[in-house]
């Protein structure tokens, strides 16, 4: 990692929407960072806060009467903290979005060129032919045959995949720095979504900017990310290069997410070993690591105490928040690695096995 | 193995119409287009292909739930394309389907006991009440719910468990095939995983004939014998999994496998083959081969002369005049150990 300051950094970051049944803590106290020309991949499943915490970041979650505490820092200045005005200074212009889905997100009366055009329009002095030039150039450059001819077309005249590629046109259009993507590829097919992750690829590599990329499928992150936070509850509980990730990955929710998937070069025989239980409620989260209901390594005392984010020995830029001993977990991971299954773990490191919820 | 299902030249084409009184018939999409496979008892035949290919139109014309526009569908040795009235009935026992959309598919408004009964109403099974009750929670047993939740509303079950109700209502009259369209996609990784289980052990325990619809090639090549790949209502391959994976000979398969992303970061970077472009309309496909537009191996041949499928030293039967050849194979699947 960079030892240059960050462009994005987010601290102790919490969002809380008070509903009729009480207080729900969508996001609970997160810190990350993202570096210039990289790519970090925030990895986790429905309501874990993952996106939650970046409508946050562009001031998205205000209209919904959100409590948030903590700091969002970009360039010097803390966007938790700014006017409406002033942050719509700053969304779409030096910190744009990308959207899951392209067709709720793009206006379906007004021709993509016109939106394209607002865009622009909306943060750069220039004239409407200009702004229309922009627009084209634009449309080329995430791929779109005869950009000319296409930016007169309503959205509906687009495929899935062009539609996405149009979102990614209108999120460039004033050369952003911060690229945040919020499972940009999960309404698309694979071939699609392969062209569309290669699209990423190259524009960051010509733009420069650093990409936030929100995703379920830790193949995406895989593909993309350089650094990977994996939520769970609203928290984070693990992060760490991509490498390491997945090649030493400490916590025992990424363990259950990367044993939970088929693979394409996996032995057809080896049975899929599930997370146990369901994903547990914001309004009264469990005690202690949130993780621990589901656990099968959870000890009692893992109830009661809140784990914070610790460097891994050894791996200064990997940080777990997990409460059993480095070694426990490395030896677990080993077995498991080798296939076996998490009680079998369990038994041959010595712990012995808790009752699960 | 004897076969259960034989569908041979399998055609449904959707009428595009214009006119609001007169209806002129403009156009058709295309959306099964001439498709023969069997389907071997016991085994789990898989379907994959992108949208729009037609996998979800094949499974409901086997189903019955549409009327196909030509060709002809056997269910144990029985001609069933045009069956109707009671006897469809009596045939659509033995086949149940599961959905892709847990949330739309369960009527909110019943309790999960009712649901799940509902199979027993319409075929008048278990008429008594007691029995009724008891077969149902027997069967929620099965697939892993708690029996007490009985009189529970769908609302008061989170995704995974939902789709445990509409398995246990699919199993319910003992079918002998059990289509599954999508149905793991609309749910969380981790649960997933428990619903992938779950079918795979009813299958081993009931001895169940399964066809697996899905665009994840990964969670596919996990849950079937033999896999089926579409593209824009033709089968284009078909064979066991094993071979399919192992040696693609289509250049459509072997694109759509190069295309799933591989959770590993070391592999970061490797050449992939893209496809360029959309899917072409299945209102008005390619001529011939309908894959040559697209095709990085495409010749004058392909757009003329189409290829049916042959069978294939590699174990799948393709329908390609140029298949893709061992140093062609786009690089998956070939992680080193450790």
């Amino acid at each position: 990692m960079s030892a240059a300051e960050p462009l994005l950094r987010v601290e102790d970051l919490r969002v809380e929407f008070p509903t009729e049944d009480g207080v729900v803590h969508a996001v609970d106290g997160i810190t990350y960072e993202v570096h210039r020309g990289r790519t970090l991949g925030i990895v986790g499943e429905s309501g874990s806060g993952k996106t939650v915490s970046s409508l946050t970041t562009l001031g998205l979650t205000r209209g919904q009467g959100a409590r948030v505490s903590g700091r969002i820092m970009f360039e010097g200045r803390n966007l938790v903290e700014l006017s409406e005005r002033e942050l719509r200074g700053i969304r779409g212009n030096e910190i744009a979005m990308v959207f899951q889905d392209p067709l709720s997100s793009l206006h379906p009366f007004f021709k993509v060129g016109a939106q394209l055009i607002e865009a622009v329009l909306a943060h750069q002095s220039v004239s409407k032919s200009k702004a229309r030039e922009r627009a084209i150039e634009l449309l080329g450059l995430v791929g779109i045959p005869d950009p000319a001819r296409r930016v007169d077309e309503f959205p509906h005249e687009f495929s899935g995949g062009m539609r996405q590629r149009a979102m990614i046109a209108m999120a460039l259009a004033n050369e952003p720095k911060v690229l945040i993507a919020d499972e940009p590829t999960t309404a698309l097919d694979v071939t699609v979504q392969a062209q569309i992750l290669a699209l990423m690829e190259r524009l960051q590599k010509e733009l420069g900017m650093a990409i936030v990329i929100i995703t379920h499928d830790l193949g995406v992150v895989a593909e993309l990310a350089d650094d990977i936070a994996v939520m769970y509850a609203g928290r984070i509980v693990e992060t760490s290069s991509a490498e390491l990730l997945f090649s030493q990955p400490q916590h025992p929710y990424t363990w259950g997410l990367l044993k939970s998937i088929p693979t394409l070069d996996g032995s057809r025989d080896e049975a899929l070993v599930p997370i146990s239980g369901s994903p547990p409620s914001l309004i009264k989260p469990p005690s202690g690591c949130h993780f621990h209901p589901r656990c099968p390594y959870a000890q009692p005392d893992h109830a009661r105490i809140d784990p914070q984010l610790e460097p891994v020995a050894g791996e200064p830029s990997h940080h777990v928040a997990c409460l059993l001993e480095g070694d426990v977990r490395r030896r677990l991971w080993g077995e498991l690695r080798a296939g076996r299954l998490p009680a079998e773990a369990l038994a041959s490191v010595g712990l012995p096995a808790q009752e699960q919820a | 193995m004897s076969t259960l299902v034989e569908v041979r030249d399998l055609v449904k084409h959707f009428p595009i119409t214009r006119g609001i009184v007169i209806q002129r018939k403009v156009g058709a999409v295309q959306a099964v287009d001439g498709v023969s496979f069997d389907i071997e008892q016991g085994e789990t035949l898989g379907i994959v292909g992108e949208t729009g290919c037609g996998k979800s139109t094949t499974a409901r014309l086997i189903m019955r739930l549409l009327a196909p526009s030509s060709g002809s569908i056997r269910f144990e040795g029985q001609d069933i394309t045009d069956l109707k009235g009671a006897r469809l009935k009596a045939v659509r026992r033995e086949m149940q389907m599961i959905f892709q959309d847990p949330y739309s598919s369960l009527n909110p408004r019943k309790t999960i006991g009712s649901i799940i009964g509902e199979p027993f109403v319409i075929h008048g099974l278990e008429q008594g009440k007691g029995e009724r009750r008891k077969a149902v929670q027997a069967l929620m047993e099965t697939v892993g719910l708690n029996p007490e939740h009985y009189n529970r509303y769908p609302h008061e079950f989170s995704g995974g468990q939902r789709q445990r109700i509409g398995v246990a209502r699919a199993l319910a009259l003992k079918p002998k095939l059990l289509i599954a369209d999508e149905p793991v996609s609309a749910l969380d990784v981790s649960i997933q995983a428990q619903v992938l289980n779950l079918l795979r052990d009813l299958q081993r325990e009931f001895g169940l004939t399964v066809v697996f619809i899905a665009h994840d090639l990964s969670v596919v090549r996990h849950m079937c014998d033999r896999v089926a790949v579409m593209y824009l209502g033709k089968i284009v391959e078909i064979g066991p999994g094993d071979a399919l994976y192992s040696f693609p000979r289509h250049p459509y398969t072997g694109a759509l496998l190069s295309a799933v992303p591989v959770v590993d970061p070391s592999r970061h970077g490797v050449a992939r083959k893209l496809l360029s472009g959309d899917v072409p309309s299945p209102a008005n496909p390619p001529s011939a081969c309908r894959f040559h537009t697209r095709c990085p191996k495409a010749q004058e041949r392909c757009s003329i002369d189409e290829p049916l499928l042959e069978e294939q030293d590699s174990g799948t039967r393709v329908a390609c005049h140029y298949p893709l050849t061992r140093e062609e194979i786009p690089p998956i699947g070939v992680r080193s150990s450790g």
